[in-house]
This record gives C-alpha cells, structure tokens and sequence, in this order.
C-alpha cells in the first residue's frame, strides 16, 4: 500500500479494499513513529485528518469519488489552512492559526483529499536544506546526516519515507525540484500562474510557484489536475482552459529532441552527479529521443539576479509582520520604533534577516538603479536564453543540484556556497518556466541524484511525459530508503 | 521690492465604489472599528490584492474630464514604510507610470474679500494616480494605548497633483473648489471633506519676481478651504518675514492648527523615508483599452466648464451667476430643469430675424431662475444646513411659482411669500396663490381708478410733485400699493402713476 501510486490508491479506495479511514491512520501512525526523528511535518492534526477521512469514506459510499478522494497529502506549512496552524517554518508565525484556506488547499478539499498534516520548510522557504526552520532541522531519509534540501525539505523527507501519498511543495528558485533530487522523488514546478499563489505566504512574489512532490510523474500529474486552474483572486493567475496533465503521459517519446545546456555540464557540477545525468540521457536516446548541444549564455548571472530580485520582493513581502495585528510580538519594549525592531528581531532567523537586508539595500534610493532595474533587465535576457534554446530542442535536460545531498551544518554558515545550490533551478523561475526533477540514479555514498527536466511555456504535459516513459523504463523512482 | 507666491496641490480624493481598491469589503463611512477590515485590509499572509474596476473607470473619467492623457500601460508600485496603521507595511500606489497623465483645469477666480475683477486661470494638473488609503491611528484608545481601525485601510484614492500655477490663496481655494465641484459633477467623489473623501495638501513657497523658485514647505491634510486660507496667508506670511528677517527656509511638512491659526514644522527634509519604490509584483500592469477609454468618454456628463460657458453664451448670464449655478451638479440640473419648463425650447424657435426677441426673452427668464436659485434658495438650503440634493422643493413647484412671476401674476415679493409656504409645507404654486391672495392687480383699469382717486385725495401732494418735486413719485406708489393692499402690479403702477401725475 505504501508504495502504490495515487491511481492504485483510488483504485483501492473505491473498490473499498481499504478505507480512507485505515490508510489515514496508517500514515499518522507512521508519522508517530517516524516524526521524531525525521521531523518532516510541523504540524499534525489526527483528529481533523481523521475527520476529513470519514467524510471522503462517506463520498465514496455514496459514489461520488474524484480521483483524488479519501488520499492523504502532506501540505506544505507555507499553505494556509483554516483551522490549522500555519507557520512558515517562523517563529514569527508560530501560533499562527489560519482563518481561511488557500487555494490549493480549497482545491484539495474539493477533490476529498485528506490533509495529514503541515510539512516543515525552510524559515519563510528561504533555504536550501531546510536548516533555516525555526521547528529545526529535517533529516534525508537516505542518510540522517544529511540534509533533505529545502525549501520543501519536510514534503521531500516525507514523501520519500513513505510519510504520506505524496506531497505540495512551492518553488522560488528550486525549493521544489531540489529536494526532490535530494530525496530521490519526483517533483514538478509548473509554468509561474499556473497555480493560484491565494493563501501560499509570499516569498517572492514574482518567483513563487507550487506544485506536486511525489513518487511518480504519473502521481504528479493527477495532483496538477487538482491544484491548477484560474483564480481570480490571484491577479498572476492565468486565464486558461483546464487540461488533464495525464493526457500525453504514454505517448511515445520518438523524435524528442533533448536540448543539453553546456553551461550546466561545466565546472560547479560533482562528477558522480554527472556521470548519472550522461547514463539518463543514454537512456533517453534508448527511447527514441535525440540530442542536441545548447547554450543559456547567462546561466552564470542567473544566481546574482535571483539573489536582487528575490531579497527584494521578500523585504516588502515581509514587512506585514510586524508584530501589531498577528504574529509574534516582543514581551516588552519601550515605543513603537521599539516594539518593530525586537518583535522582527526576534521572530525571524539569520537567513531571513540576511535576506531582508539585501532586499532593502537594493531597494533604496541610490542604489535601485544600479541593482534592482539593472537585476530586471538581465531577467529578461536569461528568459530571451530559454526562449532562443527552445528553437532548437523540445524539452532542456540537466543536473537538478550540482551534488547529492551534503551534509546537515555543512554549508550553514557559508551562505554563499548555500546559494550555488541551487544554480540549475533559479534560471527557470527567473524565465517562469515549468521545471521538474526525477530520480536518474545514485552518486556518491548511495545518496539520489535528480534529472531536471526544464520544458517550454505551459508544455507540463509534454515534461510529465518525458518523465513518466522514463519511469517505465527505469525503476530509480520505485526506490525506497532502507527501513521505510 | 514684492514677493511672488507659488502653491502647487496635492488632492487625495476618495473614489465612490462600494468596495476597496483591492479587495471587496465596504468602504462605507463610520462603521465600527475594524468591521470593514476583511484579510487583505489586515494583511493577513498569503492574501493578494485584486483590482477593484470602478476605481479604475473612475480614475479614467477624470482624466478626461481634466483632458488628460490616459496612460495606455500604467503601473502600481510599492511605497514601504512601517507605520502601524499601514498592515502590509507598504502601501500600494503609482509612481512613476501613473495613470491620468498631464491635464488642466479652468478655473474663475473671485478675488476674496469682495474685491472687484474676477478672473479666469487655467491650472495645469501634473498627474493623477490610483492608490490605497492607510487606516487610522486611534490615540489614547483605551488606557495610555493607541487603537488601530483599519476600516479606511484599502479605500481607493485618487492622488490629484497640479503644477505650481497659483499664486495666491485664491487662486489656491479656487483651484480646490473647482477641482471639488468637479470629483462629484462627474460623480468619481462624494467629495464629502468633514469625512476625509477631499483632503488637501499644499504647497507654498516664496519667491522674488524673476528669480529661482524657493524652497517649498508642504502644508498637509487640509480639509477645509477656509482652512487652506487661511494656513496660506499664515503659512506665505511666515516665510516672507523669514527671509526678511535673515533667515531661510528648510523643507519641511507642516501641519495647520485651526485654533491659533498658525503653521507648524511636522517633520524636515532630513527624516524623510526612503520608500524604495519598487513595481508591485502581485499586480499586472493596468492596461486601458481604447474601448474602455470611449466607453468612459460616453459616460461622461456635460462638464461644469462647458455649462458655464453654455449659460454666458447662451443665456446671457453674468460669469459670477452662471459660476455659481455650476458649483454643484444638482444646482445645475435643477436650474436646467426650471429653466426649460419656463423657457421656449431653443428648437422650436424660428430661424428668422424674431429669434433676437426670443433670445432676449429667455434671457430675462434664465436671470429670473438664476435669481432665486443664486439668492432665496440657497439661503434656505444654507439656513437650514441642506445641500441641493436635499432641497424640499421640487423643479416642479419651483417653475410654477416662477411661471407666475413672469406672466406677472405675482410680484417678486408675493413670489417670497409663495416660495416660504413651498419650502415649508409643500402645496402647488397657483393653488398658495389663490389661498393667500397674493394675485397682483394688472387690470389697467382698476389701476388707473385707484390713481384717479389717490391724484383728487392729495391735490397739495400733487401740486408740489408738479412743481418740481420729483422726491414726493415714491409716497404716491407707496399710497397706491397700499390702496392695492399690494396687489398692483408695480411696473403698471408706476406707469399710470406717471402719466397721471404729468397731468
């Protein structure tokens, strides 16, 4: 049961070999056992989740399933959930408890999912390990030394250890795809306003995308099929016709041309990493594909801008917490300059604070010019990259992360070397490209390796695709960490 | 050697829709506390602000009705600064692509203090831009704390900015009360100032004739223009005996005290934030189309500057009456009304020479209407603190009561009598006229028996008028109006009075 796919659950769901009620609580017992150590989730809520899954129960008696009915799914705790509280990984947020839903959870609830419960995150997703996390640290269920990446650090860990049918992640600059390498899961950042950003806590703005973490493309698509669509309350969302992400996913993959970006196979990028991304692509060719060398001229400055732009946006996004009306609030203080500046410094973490700064910097007058425009004006040669590739291949192939996962404290306090983790992932969010990670193997000490898989504009159909006859082909997907 | 005075203004007036700018709770007035403050208007996380469309329309429509330029693309931005009233901690406006671009006004300037040579000004407006009203800051709420009521947090605004055009405070209350009349003539703005829906920031410096231009000080949130007055003769006044004095001016916000009638220093140059404006990234462009742009332009009335040239032109009013019939939208209308159910209709007039003896009929009809609208009405709308939307008495009744004015079944003082009884217990014009007996005696023949009988009762009287003294024509109406009990038709009086008295 654990390792079936969403079909086969809703299959088993249906056909009442097993009720939503007995799959619930076999995940929240799991969740006991297995929480304290991996400390995946934040939040959980057995009495509501169990609630949920009686009332799924009760629509499948009554015949009224979706695809989706009586599932339980991890939600990401930068998600709002009524009723639940909603942290962010802050101690800003810690007794937050959210007055309405967001979008995507609305959208779960529609489908008769179950929420098991609110996944840990880096601090305000910013992080790239989830060490950020005011809730601490998330361990890899590949190797408990090791980081599960971030920011969707506790939906990547939980996914893989088996802590749930799958998982929501949100992506500013990677924080789906990963930790999804990291993890060994499959993970798929969709075209940017393609899913409502109503309810999800903003990061940056202009960058900030959800999306599914899961086992499989094919589970991946069935959760897009659920979590996109137009809402008007998001003015990003995009007015489009709904589509079934599972429409294409056996299509042969005969004369797909795969474009190989040459500054993703430069220095940077590990060799075990590397040699796994050659032998996937071998087994793309296999399948029928061909390939073709390309070229992101500006793949170097991608880090650089996102490093503007996303502080920049995260400053102002940010600013609402100030202690006066939710949130944390300093015990005493002498007047209001007062009361903002410990409620800030207290509630939020170095990384934050890091990134607040920046933000500010390159936001005030003097300097906006120099940063902020100039930041703008390269986002949008990096998209004209994309744009120009696209003319000669149907899909982009890489590494996901240039190493498997390091190690927890590793990086901690080079934030630097933190950043350049993430320097195949933020190019797509800067062009608002869709982007996925699939499991292609294992480097060093045993840990996965993710493949990215980078498509055009609205083409998630075609990258679920490409994936899912890879995940015929292969069973790296299909692995799972000893003991789980 | 005098001094140049030069204010520019700043207007944030509150656009009429139901809901806020960017989200859909209510923007009505004087709820209480932090009822209207739905999640965006506390900014709860992850909520995101959408558009509110009438704030744009009416952003749009006065634009054009300033024939501004419309920007095809125009952009929010953010404005961060913390301030507890503000729950974002930015407040979302337009910088530096506003929507309503360069504009102008027109305005008729009555020098105050009843000073003769009325005069026109053309003010050019900079700019026009959409942006959110912060809440309120309640100080001393309950015990030494300070309150915060967001329900004005989110109201649409719209930011009117002119150019430094005026040079007086005259110039500047003219300005503010045209630019007034016009937010609700075209209905953008209740423009209601005791609520905050027009408030006024200005700017003053001073200046030498032909030198740079001073260094400014801005006067903030003036919601009165007896106010706004007053703080710029204070305000103009206080720069000049600086600079006299030795001294210079620094840049600074000030703000007015109504009680001692003085300016004082709010904050300098040297605290001012730097808001690091950026574009906001949950809000796409604002675009308008070219048939949103006509769709508004078909919406649009006949503009306050239009109707007042229409009244000169046309109706042969002075520019003082025809400025102050268009001071409002309802006074306008309702002159417009009265005037057309008294007047011939200007198409059923006849191409020929005859049209000069219509044009001059109906020009002494729209100065009747004028009259009583300008004097009689607006002192008992004044008198009783209503405004024109309000006024008890119909277009209807008012026009039958005129109608009989100017037929001369009535004289203009038994007109008084019959508009006190409209406005204080309603009724029908010719029905309070038969009632009260006010009909005035045309008939010349009753006339000239009266006068016949005045002439033979004051032989003396008459005799000293005929040799001389013209003084003693006022006793002799006197006697005859009250022989009429005040009926007679006074221009017929005086007629027969005169004929008869010549002997």
């Amino acid at each position: 049961m654990l390792n079936s796919s969403l079909i086969q659950l809703g299959d088993a769901l249906r056909a009442k070999k097993i009720s939503s009620v007995e799959l619930t609580q076999t995940y929240l017992d799991r969740i006991a056992t297995h929480n304290p150590v991996f400390n995946a989730y934040i939040t959980v809520d057995a009495k509501t989740s169990l609630a949920q899954a009686r009332a799924a129960d009760a629509l499948i008696a009554s015949g009224q399933a979706q695809p989706l009915t009586g599932i339980p799914f991890a939600q990401k705790d930068i998600f709002c959930a009524k009723g639940w509280r909603t942290t962010c990984g802050s101690k800003m947020l810690a007794d937050f408890i959210a007055p309405y839903d967001a979008h995507v959870i609305e959208q779960f609830n529609k489908a008769g999912a179950v929420n098991l419960g609110k996944t840990n995150m880096d601090e305000f997703a910013m992080g790239s390990s989830n060490e950020t996390s005011y809730f601490g640290q998330v361990k890899n269920p590949w190797n408990q030394k090791a980081v599960p990446g971030g920011s969707s650090g506790g939906a990547a860990s939980a996914v893989a250890a088996r802590l749930c049918a799958a998982a929501t992640g949100t992506d500013t600059g990677g924080s789906i795809r990963q930790p999804a390498a990291l993890c060994g899961i499959t993970g798929i950042k969709p075209t940017y306003g393609t899913v409502s950003r109503y309810g999800m806590i903003a990061f940056a703005s202009s960058l900030d995308q959800a999306g599914p973490m899961a086992r499989s493309a094919e589970d991946c698509a069935l959760m897009l099929n659920v979590m996109t669509g137009y809402d008007e309350r998001d003015s990003t969302s995009l007015q489009r016709e709904k589509e079934d992400y599972s429409r294409d996913l056996n299509k042969p993959l005969a004369g797909l041309r795969i474009g190989l970006p040459r500054e993703f196979f430069a220095e940077g990028l590990s060799a075990d990493v590397g040699s796994c991304i050659q032998e996937s692509i071998a087994e793309y060719r296999k399948l029928g594909a061909t390939v073709v060398e390309i070229s992101l001229p500006n793949t170097k400055l991608a880090v650089p801008v996102y490093y503007v732009l996303a502080p920049a946006e995260a400053s102002s996004n940010l600013s609402r917490y100030d202690g006066v009306r939710y949130g944390h609030r300093a015990d005493e203080y002498t007047d209001l300059a007062d009361m903002y500046e410990k409620s800030r410094s207290q509630g939020f973490g170095e990384e934050v604070k890091r990134r607040i700064m920046i933000g500010t910097y390159v936001l005030s007058h003097g300097y906006y010019d120099a940063y902020y425009l100039q930041a703008q004006k390269i986002r949008r040669l990096i998209a004209q990259d994309f744009t120009d590739a696209f003319q000669h291949c149907d899909v982009i192939m890489g590494p996901t992360s240039p190493s498997t996962a390091f190690n927890l404290g590793e990086k901690g306090d080079d934030p630097v070397q933190m950043y350049l983790s993430d320097i195949y992932t933020i190019a797509v969010n800067l062009a608002g490209l869709p982007g996925m990670s699939i499991p292609c193997g294992t480097g060093r000490n045993d840990m996965p390796v993710g493949l990215q898989i980078i498509g055009n504009y609205f083409d998630e159909a075609r990258m679920l695709n490409v994936a899912h006859q890879y995940q015929l082909a292969t069973d790296w997907h299909t692995r799972c960490p000893e003991g789980f | 050697m005098s001094w140049e005075i030069v204010i520019g203004l700043e207007v944030h007036t509150q656009l009429s829709t139901n809901t806020k700018i960017f989200s859909g709770a209510s923007t009505t007035y004087g709820a209480e506390p932090n009822t209207q403050a739905d999640a965006v208007s506390i900014a709860l996380p992850g909520v995101l602000p959408v558009l509110n469309k009438g704030a744009v329309e009416r952003a749009v429509k006065f634009g054009l009705a300033v024939g501004a330029h419309i920007a095809p693309r125009s952009v929010f931005a953010r404005k961060n600064y913390f301030y507890p009233d503000l729950p974002k901690g930015y407040q979302i406006s337009q910088f530096d692509l506003p929507v309503v671009g360069m504009g102008s006004l027109k305005i008729q300037v009555e020098p105050l203090s009843g000073k003769a040579g009325s005069y026109e000004k053309v003010v050019r407006i900079t700019r026009a831009h959409l942006e959110e009203d912060a809440g309120k800051s309640v100080h001393g709420a309950s015990q030494g704390m300070t309150g915060v009521d967001l329900n004005r947090a989110g109201t649409p605004l719209l930011e009117i900015v002119s150019e430094p055009d005026m040079c007086s405070a005259a110039e500047a209350v003219a300005y503010a009360k045209t630019l007034h009349t016009l937010v609700r003539w075209i209905g953008i703005s209740d423009g209601n100032m005791q609520e905050g829906s027009f408030r006024c920031d200005v700017n003053v410096s001073v200046r030498k004739p032909g030198e740079p231009l001073g260094t400014r000080r801005e006067i903030k949130n003036l919601n009165s223009f007896k106010y706004m007055q007053q703080a710029i003769d204070y305000e103009v006044q206080w720069q000049i005996d600086t600079i006299e004095s030795g001294g210079k001016i620094h840049q600074a916000t000030i703000l007015f005290n109504p009680d001692t009638g003085e300016t004082r220093a709010m904050r300098s140059k040297e605290d001012a934030h730097d808001y690091r404006y950026f574009p906001d990234p949950d809000l796409l462009p604002l675009d308008i189309t070219p048939e949103m742009l006509e769709a508004m332009r078909a919406t649009l009335p006949e503009l306050p500057e239009a109707r007042r040239t229409r009244y000169v032109n046309e109706l042969g009013l002075s520019a003082y009456d025809a400025n102050s019939l268009t001071s409002s939208r309802e006074m306008a209308d309702y002159f417009d009304t009265v005037l057309a159910s008294l007047a011939p209709s200007p198409q059923s007039s006849p191409a020929s020479g005859r049209g000069g003896d219509r044009e001059n009929q109906s020009s002494t009809l729209a100065k009747l209407c004028a009259n009583w609208l300008i004097g009689e009405l607006s002192a008992q709308l004044n008198r009783d603190g209503l405004d024109m939307a309000q006024c008890p008495v119909s277009t209807r009744q008012m026009s039958g009561m005129l109608v009989r004015i100017a037929d001369n079944t009535i004289s203009n003082a038994g007109g008084k009598d019959v508009f006190r009884t409209l406005w204080a217990e309603g009724g029908d014009a010719d029905a309070i006229i038969e009632a009260k007996g006010l009909k005035q005696v045309s008939d010349s023949g009753a006339i000239e028996a009266l006068v016949d009988e005045i002439i033979a009762a004051q032989a003396d009287k008459v005799a000293e008028y005929r040799s001389g003294k013209d003084k003693l024509f006022g006793f002799f109406v006197g006697l005859a109006m009250k022989a009429s009990k005040g009926k007679a038709n006074p221009a017929q009086l005086n007629e027969v009075l005169l004929k008869k008295l010549a002997g």
